[in-house]
């Protein structure tokens, strides 16, 4: 274990809105590829969000994701955690996660961070160009802005072990 | 303390606690569609472990773009058609045989009071009608399924929704389940199991709890849940009459699962359906709803019936009363998708395929298609489509189209007007 482990933070991309869907981060009509990385063009092209551009630099250098409440709700897809973990985004703070799609993160061995509003809030007021980095040990984020600010989270022990082990096929292979 | 329904199944598939909050439970059912499966099959047979744990324990079936409409959905057919020959799994359905996962696989008698179900498809939830806890999951959730017959759940609580009240004719449960998502909003049952009970929901045919339970995962929900019961048994017998004596010691055989009396629940919705008008949504979200009456007018392009929500017989034959003799709009296109063959087939018998026909239906073959965009019925940028489906995602039905979700009766009558419009006057 620990060798599995991904790489957590860099540029922060916001998405200032309530129920980002699955559809809005991936079309259904991409479904029909089979392999992840050919998803990785499609990152987000539906979402409904003022001033977006899907084709903007700060979403192609993005590392995380900071967003609201209930991100990820409807289907059950895969692909809208693969298509950020193709373009490098490997966790997301939001306010609160749809179910299906909080636990498809952790099986990713990626990891869905939640916060309170205030907390979001505050990265936000960080400025347009705020850097996050993750200490997964020592459950906190640090998010670098125009100040510099910490936030603790909460991981239980099976979130972590499933970041550790780079997954739940590879947790699950040991351990079931 | 007593114990929710919900409970009674997590303790007797328990497997292993990871963390106190987490539990691995055994899996009795795997359900396999042709969109989220072929990359996990892909993934196990590129880590060498091109395995399941029991065939008999999986089902699988091509239903979402059914025929292939081209290239890519041919080849997602086809390596899931080559992985259940395989591995010899017998319920496999294939054009001729399928129909939408969720309407079928209950049809077949697979899902039984106190099951655990898990497919990768969010509207698992459906089979939660049979008072199994069934609950939708990612790809890899349903990698370690086909490999190893379980999966992980944070513990569950439980929601109680209790309906109570007698339907006003043209009212349904589609109406009351709309209801419900506008009261508790888009992620009000997040991580909660939706426990429905109360007279309304003990008089319901199993057709009608599916669609109640279908939209759990609409209010967040992990699984819809309904006791079950003699109605239950009832559709059950054909595959349990080699288990029972009689119906009767069936049901009272299901009573182990009921939530007990003084069970603990998260919080509690209490609705009356007795004054309800039919529901509809109006926006991107599925707790974006009004009544029917409040939308009067609204303009509509298409008319979708079909779906794991409401394209089962029943729905049919709503929508049938209000087509009988009459015609649909000059403006609007009409499809109908008969959910699975066997529905297709009865509608036939009752004369309801002529029925839609006559008035102006295209009829389809049983598949998901246009529910989810993909085929058979996509929208054009800025059209509207009245739909019995059950999500109204921007787009969901074709890039720049919206939809409206709405029973079959009130499809039906958005159908023959040209417009939504309140499905009672034609009835
Ligand atoms: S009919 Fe629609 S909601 Fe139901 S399983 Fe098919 S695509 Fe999903």
């Amino acid at each position: 274990m620990g060798n599995n482990m991904k790489q957590f933070g860099g540029p922060a991309l916001f998405l200032d809105r309530d129920d980002i869907n699955t559809d809005e981060i991936i079309p259904a009509k991409y479904l029909t590829e089979n392999s992840k990385i050919d998803l990785k063009p499609f990152i987000l092209e539906d979402l409904t969000l003022k001033d977006f551009d899907p084709n903007s630099e700060s979403l192609k250098q993005a590392g995380v994701i900071v967003t609201r409440a209930n991100f990820g709700c409807g289907s059950s897809r895969e692909h809208a955690v693969w298509v950020l973990e193709v373009n490098d985004i490997n966790v997301v703070v939001a306010e609160s996660f749809a179910r299906i799609f909080r636990q498809n993160m952790f099986n990713c061995g990626m990891i869905a961070i939640e916060l309170p509003k205030d907390a979001i809030d505050r990265i936000i007021s960080l400025g347009d160009q705020v850097d996050i980095s993750v200490d997964v040990d020592q459950s906190t984020i640090t998010a670098k802005g125009d100040r510099e600010e910490s936030f603790e989270f909460f991981l239980n022990s099976f979130d972590k072990d499933l970041v550790m082990a780079g997954g739940w096929l590879a947790y699950a292979n040991k351990n079931y | 303390m007593g114990k929710t329904i919900a409970q009674k199944i997590f303790e007797s598939h328990h497997r292993g606690s990871p963390s106190s909050e987490n539990v691995v439970l055994d899996i009795d059912v795997v359900m396999c569609h042709e969109i989220t499966t072929p990359i996990a099959i892909n993934d196990l047979k590129a880590r060498g472990m091109d395995r399941v744990f029991d065939p008999d324990k999986i089902k699988a079936v091509i239903d979402h773009v059914t025929p292939s409409k081209d290239s890519k959905t041919a080849t997602q057919a086809k390596i899931l058609r080559d992985w259940a020959r395989r591995h010899r799994i017998r319920d496999f359905f294939d054009i001729g045989a399928n129909g939408v996962c969720h309407a079928l696989f209950p049809e077949k008698g697979f899902i039984r009071p106190g099951h655990t179900v898990i497919m990768g498809d969010s509207h698992t939830c459906t089979h939660g009608a049979f008072g199994a806890f069934a609950a939708g999951v990612g790809t890899t959730d349903l990698e370690v399924g086909i490999l190893k017959g379980v999966c992980s759940f944070r513990t569950p609580r439980t929601l109680r929704i209790r309906i109570d009240g007698t339907f006003p004719d043209g009212v349904s449960a589609k109406d009351v389940i709309l209801n419900i998502i506008k009261r508790l909003t888009v992620n009000g049952a997040t991580d909660q199991v939706m426990e429905f009970c109360g007279s309304t929901v003990s008089r319901m045919s199993m057709e009608s709890r599916m669609t109640l339970c279908n939209m759990a995962i609409e209010a967040g929900g992990t699984c819809g849940i309904c006791m079950p019961d003699r109605t239950t048994a009832e559709y059950l017998w054909p595959f349990i009459k080699d288990d029972y004596d009689s119906i009767e010691s069936a049901e009272e055989e299901f009573k182990k699962w009921h939530s007990d009396p003084d069970a603990q629940y998260s919080s509690e919705l209490v609705i009356d359906v007795s004054d309800m008008v039919p529901q509809v949504t109006y926006g991107y979200k599925p707790d974006e709803v009004k009544d029917v009456t409040d939308l009067e007018g609204a303009k509509v392009d298409q008319v979708y019936i079909g779906s794991c929500t409401n394209g089962r017989i029943e729905d049919l034959r709503e929508a049938a009363r209000v087509l009988a003799g009459r015609k649909i709009a000059d403006n609007v296109r009409g499809i109908l998708s008969p959910a699975t063959p066997k529905v297709f087939e009865q509608a036939l018998l009752e004369g309801l395929i002529k029925t839609f026909m006559d008035a102006g239906f295209c009829v389809t073959n049983p598949t998901c298609g246009a529910c989810l965009g993909m085929s058979n019925g996509v929208l054009a940028e800025g059209e509207v489509c009245a739909s019995t489906t059950n999500r109204n995602f921007n787009g969901r039905m074709g890039k720049g189209g919206m939809v409206h979700l709405m029973s079959p009766l009130s499809a039906a009558a958005a159908a023959v007007s040209g417009v939504i419009t309140d499905p009672r006057k034609y009835i």
